[in-house]
């Protein structure tokens, strides 16, 4: 059997809080990058935003972090890394991308494959290559100049790729041709759907906890007892 | 902002007058907060009409979904001041039921256990896929109401007291003589009432020719009432509009509108299985095990009762040529 490329899939977002859809990101991703036949995903990451990206209803890091582990206690494939919220300050994704990038060249001799139940042949000393798994809302906010530095979002396309996992209803092909850059680094876009119609947005989950309203069965269990616990989410919006 | 706080030493739910602390970090306890907890005392003592939510299905297999219409239920009935919701169950459908690619009712029951081990109010009930024959919704609903009557029946009439153990059988012999004399008149004030819940694909299925026996519509409609979840609003109060029956029994139905879109059907996680691709974290990651170790649902699977007939069409067009 002919080898595949390893892949190292790479979430960056504000996790505030990590939900079901989060999850489902980088299960369809997996799927769809299989499916090619090329691609082996040997490794998830979910990385949450630095404090100081200021965003509305930004809860505390440290929390972020913990809920995302706690999201990931089940999985054998995906992890938490911390770096970017331990930053001084926020960081451009695709420094996100570099650093995770060289970490991986460091730690290649030891690298290993994913677990041995699902390891198809992977070459040894192969460096995986890092690809970024976003949402098509994502994508779209990649043609906005105020957003993204053109320089930027082609070195996401160009060095690293993109996976963009889309729900029914948003067209993420049309997004590419209005787009210069990703139009020519379209062989670098892997679009993925999601097959079932599952929007659990963060806003949406802490407007419901405002309300008093049940989140259960919308984010994994150990992730609502934290919230619970810690009294994340209770204040009127904007309250830190 | 008013938060309200049950001291911890106090039992959840008392005789009379239970005692809420009004936390205010800064004004200390305000009127009109306090005016809005006697408001909610009064009404969490007297008038609300205690609520069982039933849901009537294949969960082939349970998914979050299901679990959600009943978080969004119960929500949406405690808010309207008027009810309680005590207890949600889930009652897998019979094998006879016979529909295309429904395994085993074994099976079907321990997934729903197991998708709701952490839920302090869901329950799973077996006594549908028990029956020797497939049982119309009706019937079900009826015998959940009876079963509700029959514990109430010796159950104390009114929440528990908090005790001490001495006065304990005191208490239960008193209970005894007046549940004797008064059983008759007592029997359905406050025994809960239990209503069912369904998506808004239930409410346009009434109107499919055979499904359903129109006394049973009736009397699930008027007797007992429905919570449908929808999530195109409209189109739900469309279809009651037009439908005479259910137009008139539209007070007994309760129209819950989804914010949070979840459309995880049964049908497209049995596919996404055929197709291996992944259905984690669209169910219970204890339901995803308990399929994956017992290989459940297959291309095999899918053609079980392909091309029978539902047991209710069988059912309802065998007495119409009657």
């Amino acid at each position: 059997m002919k080898s595949r490329i390893p892949v190292v899939l790479l979430a960056c977002g504000s996790f505030n809080p990590i939900t079901n859809m989060h999850l489902r990101l980088f299960e369809v991703a997996r799927d769809h990058l299989h499916q090619t036949g090329i691609y082996q995903v040997v490794r998830g990451i979910i990385s949450p935003v630095n404090d100081k990206y200021w965003k509305k209803d930004l809860v505390a890091a440290k929390h972020r972090v913990a809920m995302v582990r706690l999201a990931l206690q089940t999985s054998d494939w995906v992890r938490v890394d911390p770096w970017e919220s331990e930053q001084d300050q926020w960081v451009e994704t695709v420094k996100v991308l570099r650093y995770h990038h060289s970490t991986l060249l460091r730690s290649l001799p030891s690298a290993e494959g994913s677990d041995p139940g699902q390891a198809l042949p992977v070459a040894p000393a192969v460096v995986p290559e890092l690809k970024l798994l976003c949402g098509a809302d994502v994508l779209r906010t990649f043609l906005s100049p105020q957003l993204w530095k053109d320089k930027h979002v082609q070195e996401i396309v160009e060095r690293f790729g993109l996976v963009c996992v889309s729900r029914a209803g948003h067209d993420p092909q049309r997004d590419i041709e209005a787009s210069p850059i990703l139009r020519r680094f379209q062989r670098n876009i892997h679009l993925a759907r999601e097959p079932v119609l599952n929007e659990v947005s963060a806003t949406a989950v802490r407007q419901a906890l405002r309300q008093g309203h049940s989140v259960q069965y919308l984010l994994p269990d150990p992730v609502l007892a934290y919230i619970r616990e810690q009294g994340l989410y209770l204040g009127p919006p904007g309250s830190p | 902002m008013c938060k309200l706080q049950r001291p911890s030493n106090l039992p959840a739910r008392g005789f009379g007058v239970t005692v809420f602390l009004c936390k205010n970090n800064k004004e200390g306890v305000g009127t009109s907060c306090l005016n809005q907890q006697l408001r909610i005392l009064s009404m969490e003592n007297s008038e609300k009409t205690e609520l069982v939510l039933l849901a009537c299905g294949s969960f082939n297999p349970i998914t979050n979904m299901h679990l959600r219409l009943f978080e969004l239920a119960k929500d949406y009935m405690n808010g309207t001041g008027k009810y309680r919701v005590i207890k949600g169950i889930i009652s897998p459908v019979n094998d006879a039921y016979r529909k295309k690619g429904l395994i085993s009712a074994h099976h079907r029951v321990i997934m729903a256990e197991l998708a709701t081990k952490n839920s302090q109010w869901l329950e799973v009930d077996t006594w549908e896929s028990l029956q020797k024959e497939w049982t119309e919704t009706a019937t079900v609903l009826r015998h959940h109401q009876e079963k509700l009557e029959a514990g109430r029946h010796d159950a104390p009439q009114d929440s528990p007291v908090l005790e001490r153990p001495g006065r304990k059988r005191k208490r239960a012999e008193q209970r005894q003589d007046f549940s004797q004399k008064k059983s008759v008149e007592k029997k359905t004030a406050g025994v809960p009432k239990v209503k069912l819940l369904c998506g808004a694909d239930l409410l346009e299925s009434f109107s499919v020719p055979n499904l359903w026996k129109g006394e049973d519509v009736a009397q699930i409609l008027g007797h007992y009432g429905l919570v449908c979840i929808t999530r195109t609003g409209n189109d739900a109060q469309k279809f009651i509009y037009e439908s005479d029956l259910l137009w008139q029994h539209q007070d007994n139905i309760h129209l819950v509108h989804e914010w949070i879109t979840n459309d995880i059907s049964s049908t497209k996680i049995r596919q996404a299985l055929r197709r291996g691709q992944s259905i984690r974290y669209l169910v219970p990651d204890l339901v995803l095990e308990y399929i994956e170790k017992h290989q459940l649902y297959s291309s095999e699977s899918e053609e079980r009762n392909a091309g029978v007939t539902l047991a209710p069409l069988r059912k309802n067009t065998a007495q119409l040529s009657l």
